[in-house]
């Protein structure tokens, strides 16, 4: 019980992240892709009339039971099986990021960017909202994310999916390196 | 009721992103800045098990469990893997976090990542309007 109370190495999780790949086959030729759920919920919700989401979602609605549990595993995860505290990053990155601005270090995200009294601040706006929307446009464009292509797709041998991950990387790169220090210091 | 297994695997997936920490944005940050191997480690050896897996599946012609054959859809080229990839790259490295590990934070309790989820449909949304418009 101690050892799953740690941090679980690259060498555990990376394993058991890809067996999800022939798990999801194995129980009913699901292609392992999680952006896919975001199309479903705007399909049952709010399709508007818009042709890209007027197809018949209940057929696929193992995903949304598949986002379900992996909200319900983070809350077992944190809330039983985790001495939560500090992520044991490379201290040159905390460095780094102190230096750009982010002062708390003590959890999973740091608070004083991702809460809700940050929300309304230029900064906050932007990482909370900006982000998640560059997250749900781009996936859906590029045709999954870092499931879907990076794991899924290059499992299953497919260039396209290659071309796609290495665009995450290019745009993260970028982002990192060239816009983030300054969106940290707003 | 057939769909609870998703669940359960969802559930165990939602386990793996907390416990590895993929889900931390400074786990994010250690990988765009090339300091740290483990996001890397994780997603290579993930690669890595999942194409020896789909052999096999193939090598001997594994059935599902209701014995149906086990197909892969191939994904065709388009250039929204180009466009549609840089974008979420800039959007992954801000939030910390790909369409999964949103789940999961809401899971752990980061109540302020169902915004950004509600932002994630937005664009989807989005997206799904200007689709015909878009170069792809």
């Amino acid at each position: 019980m101690e050892l799953i109370k740690q941090p679980w190495p690259w060498y555990v999780a990376g394993p058991l992240i890809g067996l999800i790949v022939p798990a999801l086959l194995l129980l009913g030729n699901k292609t392992f892709g999680i952006s896919g759920t975001l199309r479903q919920v705007c399909a049952a919700c709010i399709p508007a009339n818009i042709s890209f989401f007027k197809y018949d979602w209940k057929k696929e609605s193992w995903n949304l039971f598949f986002a379900v549990g992996i909200i319900i595993g983070g809350f077992i995860a944190t809330y039983l099986l985790s001495n939560s505290g500090q992520v044991n990053i490379n201290p040159h990155t905390t460095a780094l990021l102190q230096q750009e601005g982010v002062k708390d270090f003590s959890g999973l995200l740091p608070q004083d960017i991702f809460s809700f009294s940050q929300l309304f601040t230029l900064r906050g706006f932007i990482f909370i909202v900006v982000g998640g929307f560059l997250v749900g446009f781009g996936t859906r464009y590029a045709g999954g994310c870092t499931s879907g292509h990076a794991i899924m797709g290059i499992s299953s041998l497919q260039w396209p999916s290659l071309v796609a991950t290495c665009c995450f990387m290019i745009g993260g790169f970028v982002m990192t390196w060239f816009i983030l220090p300054y969106l940290l210091q707003l | 009721m057939k769909n609870i297994k998703f669940l359960v695997v969802g559930m165990l997936f939602g386990i793996i992103l907390v416990k590895s920490e993929v889900i931390s944005w400074f786990r994010i940050q250690e990988m765009f800045r090339l300091q740290a191997f483990h996001m890397y480690g994780i997603i290579g050896s993930a690669i890595v098990v999942g194409i020896i897996s789909i052999q096999l599946i193939k090598r001997f012609q594994l059935k599902t469990i209701h014995g149906e054959q086990i197909v892969v859809p191939d994904k065709i080229f388009h250039w929204g893997n180009v466009y549609g990839g840089l974008i979420f790259g800039l959007g992954w490295a801000i939030t910390g976090a790909c369409p999964g590990p949103l789940f999961a934070e809401i899971g752990s309790g980061f109540w302020v990542i169902i915004v950004t989820l509600l932002s994630a449909i937005a664009g989807t949304w989005t997206y799904g309007l200007l689709r015909e418009k878009l170069p792809h």
